[in-house]
């Protein structure tokens, strides 16, 4: 055995790659609810050999997740679990808590997604890691922390030895992902399973993690099982990926095969409602009509069949099993017609979900011309850093917002971009406070707000409004829609009459019925909810929309639906938009221009297809080739760039140039070049006609 | 328009129950919330349907048997001198009962007004309200509360109901607070906000309708706290005054002789204990209603929200889980405990 | 953080004083401390009465506000809280009072804290099994039972053989000599009192625990525990205890504090001269300056109760300690 498990010390006899380590078969899982039993898993199937990695997609409620905890056996007592969970030929299911305890751990290492709320937090990470270790191996304590710290720096903790020690709300998230793998891996499992282990995490972080549990594979051969939603992970890490819908795989295959040929139409619609970066111009997306079924009383026949847009009588009466789709072969589907699909003569994949016309914009004035609808002019907000909570004291200053200029146009989209902790949130609660004594000024519709009256500022909210992130949290549960959507209206001033009349009209507006007016928001899917929101957002027929991530919380299909009609509503109503997004794919498909920041400052701005198809500035660089492409041929060939260590606080900003301790051009720079930017502020450099990034070394650099 | 007849025919799920419904049913299921519900109503309607129809009255006197154990003529015995302790201990009932019934409701309504205000305005009007929070906390109530005393001679013992609700919101009103801190940065708030509604209308349309679950559950819980309060005040002769009587001030009669004549003592004490309980088994079947979650934390994984992205998803769980300032916490104690206002 | 100790303890200050402050008048106004001699028979000559009470700076016609002056010079300039209405110290009687409910409260309150904490905890992992409903169920009807119930009903069960099966009036029987007869005497009159404490703390902490437990029960980070290889009992007791302890902790401690002059029945029940006790007996004698010494005392158990739990909860979560 040559592969490192010196490193880690524990010799293991290791299944010859190739060969199944674990075999789950016919897998089915219901719990008790509200409304009677869910069957969250009803009958999975798949091997997982070793060395290799396999995905496991599926949308939320899609049973990916329940999957694999009830493969580690940690469901919650009241589930029922039947079928079978085979590691090597030892069966998992049933076993005691205490035997299975042994395998937890051991052969089985897991990675969660939240790794804040997966840490105990009241015990340093060392002391977690040193319990994991000392669970199944006979260390002494010294022996195991020695341990602890290789395994550190494997995963690539800058310093063990200092932050051995340290809490996990001490670590940042991408820091606590880390010490989870190491936890994961100390034992030197034969299989690790990921649960969405990158979701919670900014994409630069992201492509950190992965490489991180790409090397954890090298070094331990385990076999790894990869729980996500995100298409474009399964792309960069998978050899082989189950599809699942409505508890069932419904799609498997290696990674080539399913992107490349999908012969289902759930994955077909899947892979076509995805944003993608890599895609040229703005078309409109391909949503999924519909949503997907409730699990507690599942109708009849093909799960999907509500949604397929080539189902036939059969799919109503006889649920498909899954079938390889030529004898023999890997690739195989859950779907009646999966044989006509690409056929010669039958179904072909392009165009089998509608996909809306792209709506016809105004061709109108060049943006020189057109007004000036939002001007934000060296914005800045410094918020006091608190510490300590029984003697609560002023230890520094954070920079959220640290001098920001841009504008919009009547007619166009600006998308801030930036991964969390770089104020575009502050931003845009800083826009939409209206707030009179700021530094720096914000001019809405051509009128500064800091010199507007009370008066003034209530007129002005009618033009300003918002859509936000979560269609659970941005509408109150209590009130009926009708209500909902009257709030806006009734607080300036409408009367009943007009309010009765408006409400329809707007329900119809975003794609619902006049009827829906009576239900309350629980009663609908999250893209109906933000459908409403976007609705309430439009009642007072305002010029600028801020739109606050708000497609982020919902599902890739659902969230392409919610893209077009924001994408009508703006070609229609002739609306402006601010979106806030960190999402690179979603803005390349809805703004006209994007900002991206950095600590507080914009670095790059300019328009999307300048900006993406030539960053400028290293960090947008660093930003777009970090974001995964559904496409495994893509995504293998890509070089990507991946950045060195977190965001600094914005408390504790870099001098000169903000970006330097991570930026990888800095590092190449003679001395005498990057001593300019230890020093110097960059300021915006004009780099073509709508197109400017704050860097002394500016240069266009294709990545994507 | 061409709007994708998308989410419209064929989205709009089944009709599901209203969250009220949904309570309801939640609260029905539980066995020991029916059983509270059903003890309420009958001491309401011991305490004020069967005097009428009683023999004696509270203020009668049977000299023909002083201080005898319970028995066919007197169902829970006599006093000292005579009186008939049935009737005596409904009277206290009744008391009891009307100083909980308003005095709980009003100290969880002093409560929500200021610990909104102060959640929701922040800055000069929460340290303004939180320093007088304080200092009603450091306020000793029950002394103060005893020396006003001789002013509830009179009868007027709503004024007595109202001062010890002033005594008693103060730890509730902390709670509402850092609740409030927590709905004001909700996105349906920030909406309203952005919408340019009034801030007051903010509070009470959106802030303290969801913060309802909480209140009501106090305001439960608060009942049994002013009965306790009420009967600590009683029992050492600062609180209902004679010749008025509650349940206080009959079990403060029966102590010294609870040895040789218990009936005295332990009849009025055992419809304490029932309201105590009643109110206590209601408190947490609503609580279990409002938030299946609570108990069971069963259900919780399950139900994680989609695509957990959202920002604030996550500190809707955070903002439930850490940090719970523990003075908040700690207050029903003091209240409970030793039955003295805090 | 010298500087904000500093601030917090000033604040306080301010807070003690008005409390104080308020007390003192409402009390002057209100008791009446010559009405101890006026009703004494035979009735002492009134001017020997007032001379006497002016001695005590508590003669009612000496204006409040020349009272209520030098009562608060005696504090501020000599610690002195000024006389009882019969001329004793009341700064010895606070001392003494503060002792016994010292050594009343020391046993219940430990005992009080171990045993909700592990109950509490036993419940949440054993929920809804027969134990857990039992215990549900019983103190659901602890909590439900004021302090006075709980206390004459144990007096009541101890008598209700042929005499005391454990003697419970007072500290000690006066009639016992000799240190460790005295001590074991004293042990013997702990007993009922304690029990009583017991059965009001225990099951209230054991609620609050097992509701915190359950909390944890259902956490990731429990989760992750058990998928590191820890069986269910010990992710438990190693993970989930630790952390479901910390906001319990805190309630303990402000309450035990606060016990301080809260176990007024249990004390003027069972005879035991303590805080408790005298936040009653001040009022009823009339004692103004023992009424407002008490109060002085109230708020500042109520401050250092509020100090000492937010400092345990910072001794316990590293994620507030910072
Ligand atoms: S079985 Fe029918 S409904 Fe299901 S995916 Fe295939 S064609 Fe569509
Ligand atoms: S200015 Fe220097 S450090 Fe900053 S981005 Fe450009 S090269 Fe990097």
């Amino acid at each position: 055995m040559t592969h490192p498990t010196a490193v880690l010390g524990v010799p293991t006899s290791r299944p010859a790659a190739g060969s199944p380590v674990l075999t789950v078969s016919d897998l089915r899982v219901s719990f008790p609810g509200e409304a009677g039993r869910v069957h969250a898993v009803r009958g999975v199937d798949f091997t997982l050999h070793a060395g290799e990695t396999l995905a496991v997609v599926g949308e939320s409620g899609s049973g990916k997740s329940v999957t694999a905890t009830a493969v580690l056996g940690l469901l919650p007592d009241d589930a029922e679990v039947s079928g079978s969970v085979r590691l090597g030929d030892r069966e998992l299911l049933g076993l005691s808590d205490r035997r299975m305890s042994a395998i937890r751990g051991r052969d089985i290492g897991m990675v969660f997604q939240d790794p804040l709320s997966a840490l105990t937090p009241v015990f340093s990470v060392g002391t977690q890691l040193v319990e994991a270790l000392r669970i199944h191996q006979d260390l002494t304590a010294a022996q195991a922390r020695e341990r602890a710290l290789e395994l550190l720096d494997l995963v690539g903790i800058p310093d063990p030895r200092r932050r051995v020690d340290a809490f996990p709300h001490e670590f940042s998230g991408g820091m606590r992902q880390r010490a989870m793998i190491a936890m994961a891996i100390a034992n030197d499992p034969e299989v690790i399973i990921a649960d969405e282990p990158t979701t919670a995490l900014d994409v630069t972080i992201q492509a950190q993690v992965l490489e991180v549990l790409r090397k954890a594979q090298e070094v331990t051969g385990a076999a790894i099982l990869m729980i996500t939603h995100d298409l474009g992970v399964v792309a960069g890490m998978a050899d082989r990926v189950v599809v699942m819908y409505a508890g069932k795989p419904v799609e498997t295959g290696t990674a080539d095969e399913l992107f490349a040929t999908p012969r289902m139409p759930y994955t077909i619609g899947l892979l076509g409602s995805v944003p993608r970066l890599d895609a040229g111009d703005r078309t409109a997306l391909t949503p999924i009509e519909g949503t997907p079924p409730s699990m507690v009383d599942l109708p009849a026949g093909c799960p999907f069949a509500a949604r397929c847009p080539v189902a036939v009588d059969r799919c109503r009466t006889e649920e498909p099993a899954l079938r390889a789709v030529t004898t023999g072969a890997a690739h195989a589907t859950a779907c009646h017609r999966a044989q006509e699909i690409d056929a010669p003569g039958g179904i072909p994949s392009p165009g089998m979900f509608p996909t809306p016309a792209s709506p016809r914009r105004p061709g109108g004035l060049p943006r020189a011309e057109r007004p000036e609808v939002l001007r934000v002019t060296n914005l800045t907000k410094h918020f006091p850093l608190l510490r300590g909570s029984v003697f609560k004291h002023r230890v520094g200053t954070v920079r959220a917002v640290d001098g920001v200029d841009f504008d919009i146009r009547e007619g166009e989209t600006l998308a801030l971009v930036g991964e969390s902790g770089c104020g575009k949130t502050t931003t845009m609660l800083q826009i939409l406070d209206l707030a009179g004594r700021r530094a720096g000024s914000v001019a809405v519709l051509g009128k500064d707000v800091g010199r507007l009256d009370g008066r003034g500022r209530r007129e002005l909210r009618r033009d300003l409004q918002v859509v936000f992130q979560d269609p659970m949290a941005s509408l109150d549960s209590r009130m009926p829609v009708g209500d909902i959507l009257a709030e806006p209206l009734r607080t300036h001033g409408w009367d009943r009459a007009r309010i009765a009349g408006r409400v329809p009209e707007l329900l119809r507006l975003v794609g619902l019925l006049p009827e829906h007016a009576e239900r309350y928001p629980a009663e609908f899917s999250g893209g109906q909810r933000q459908r409403i929101g976007i609705a309430r957002a439009l009642a007072l027929d305002p010029k600028l929309i801020v739109l606050d991530e708000p497609v982020s919380a919902l599902d890739v299909s659902i969230q392409a639906g919610v893209i077009n009609l924001l994408d009508e509503l703006q070609a229609e109503l002739g609306l402006s938009y601010l979106f806030i997004a960190h999402d690179l794919s979603v803005i390349r498909h809805i703004a006209d221009r994007v900002a991206v920041m950095y600590l507080g400052r914009i670095v790059e701005a300019g328009d999307v297809e300048d900006v993406f198809a030539r960053p400028a500035h290293p960090y947008t660089q660093a930003l777009l080739s970090a974001v995964p492409l559904p496409d495994p041929r893509k995504e293998r060939q890509r070089r990507r760039i991946i950045l060195q260590g977190d965001l600094p606080s914005p408390a504790d900003t870099p001098s000169g140039c903000r970006f330097r301790t991570r930026c990888p051009k800095y590092r190449d720079l003679a001395p005498a070049e990057s001593g300019r930017c230890d020093t110097e502020d960059p300021a915006a450099g004009v780099l073509g006609e709508d197109h400017s990034a704050a860097c002394h070394f500016a240069a266009a650099l294709e990545v994507l | 328009m061409t709007t994708p007849a998308s989410a419209t025919g064929t989205a709009a799920p089944p009709r599901s129950r209203s969250r009220g419904a949904l309570v309801l049913v939640r609260f029905a299921r539980n066995r020991l919330a029916l059983v509270g519900i059903a003890l309420v109503v009958a001491l309401v309607l011991l305490a004020y349907a069967v005097p009428p129809f009683l023999h004696w009255t509270y203020h009668d006197n049977d000299f023909a048997s002083l201080d005898t154990g319970p028995g066919a003529a007197h169902w829970f015995g006599t006093t000292h001198s005579g009186q008939d302790l049935f009737a005596l201990t409904l009277r206290g009932l009744q008391k009891s009962l009307v100083v909980g019934l308003v005095g709980g409701p009003l100290t969880t309504l002093i409560a929500a007004v200021v610990g909104a205000s102060a959640g929701y305005f922040g800055g000069w009007t929460d340290r303004v309200l939180m320093w007088f929070l304080d200092l009603m906390l450091v306020i000793p109530a029950f002394l103060l509360l005893a020396v006003l005393s001789p002013a509830f001679q009179h009868g007027t013992w709503l004024f007595f109901v109202i001062l010890l609700a002033a005594f008693g919101w103060m730890i509730t009103g902390r709670v509402v607070r850092s609740m409030t801190q927590t709905l004001r940065e909700r996105e349906y708030v920030l909406a309203a906000r952005y919408m340019g509604v009034h801030p007051l209308v903010v509070i009470f349309r959106h802030i303290l309708p969801n913060a309802a679950s909480i209140l009501i559950i106090d305001a439960t819980v608060q009942v049994g706290a002013i009965v306790l309060g009420e009967t600590s005040l009683s029992y050492f002769g600062f609180g209902i005054q004679a010749p008025d009587v509650s349940l206080g001030t009959l079990i403060a009669a029966g102590t010294p002789d609870a040895n040789t004549s218990p009936w005295l003592f332990f009849f009025p004490a055992a419809f304490l204990v029932l309201i105590g309980l009643s109110v206590a088994f209601i408190g947490d079947g609503l609580r279990d209603a409002f938030d299946p979650t609570a108990r069971g934390a069963k259900s919780r994984r399950r139900a994680r929200p989609a695509v957990p992205r959202s920002r604030h998803a996550r500190t809707a769980r955070t903002a439930r889980n850490p940090r719970r300032k523990p003075t908040a916490a700690v207050v029903p104690a003091a209240a409970t405990q030793e039955g003295v206002t805090p | 953080m010298g500087r904000y100790l500093l601030r917090r303890l000033g604040n306080y200050a301010i807070l003690v004083f008005i409390a104080a402050s308020a007390t003192y008048f409402l009390a002057s106004f209100t008791l009446h401390p010559d009405i101890n001699y006026l009703s004494k028979n035979p009735r002492p000559p009134l001017h020997s009465i007032y001379t006497i009470l002016h001695g005590y700076n508590l003669d009612p016609h000496t204006p409040v506000c020349l009272r209520y002056w030098r009562w608060l010079t005696g504090i501020v300039l000599h610690g002195d809280f000024g006389r009882t209405y019969d001329g004793a110290s009341v700064n010895t009687e606070l001392g003494r009072r503060v002792l016994v409910s010292t050594e009343l409260l020391f046993v219940a309150t430990v005992l009080g804290a171990v045993g909700g904490v592990a109950v509490g905890a036993w419940n949440a992992l054993r929920q809804y099994r027969p134990s857990d409903r039992v215990s549900t169920i019983l103190s659901y009807v602890l909590l439900a039972t004021p302090v006075v119930v709980i206390a004459v009903g144990l007096r009541t069960l101890d008598t209700a053989g042929d005499g005391p099966l454990v003697q419970y009036i007072g500290m000690y029987d006066p009639k016992v000599h000799g240190t460790l007869p005295v001590v074991l005497n004293n042990l013997e009159h702990l007993v009922l009192p304690t029990l009583t404490l017991l059965l009001a703390q225990i099951p209230f902490f054991s609620r609050y625990q097992r509701s915190t437990m359950l909390d944890v029960l259902g956490s990731d980070f429990l989760r992750t525990a058990r998928a590191k290889g820890l069986r269910r009992r010990q992710a438990v007791l190693r993970h989930g205890l630790r952390t479901a302890v910390i906001p319990v902790m805190p309630l303990v401690v402000y309450n035990v504090v606060l016990l301080f002059t809260g176990a007024t029945f249990t004390e003027e029940i069972y005879g035991w001269h303590g805080m408790g006790e005298w936040l009653v007996d001040s009022i009823t004698s009339n004692d103004v300056n023992a009424v407002a010494a008490v109060a002085i005392f109230t708020a500042g158990i109520v401050l250092i109760a509020g100090l000492l739990s937010d400092l345990v909860y910072a001794a316990l979560d590293p994620r507030v300690r910072t």
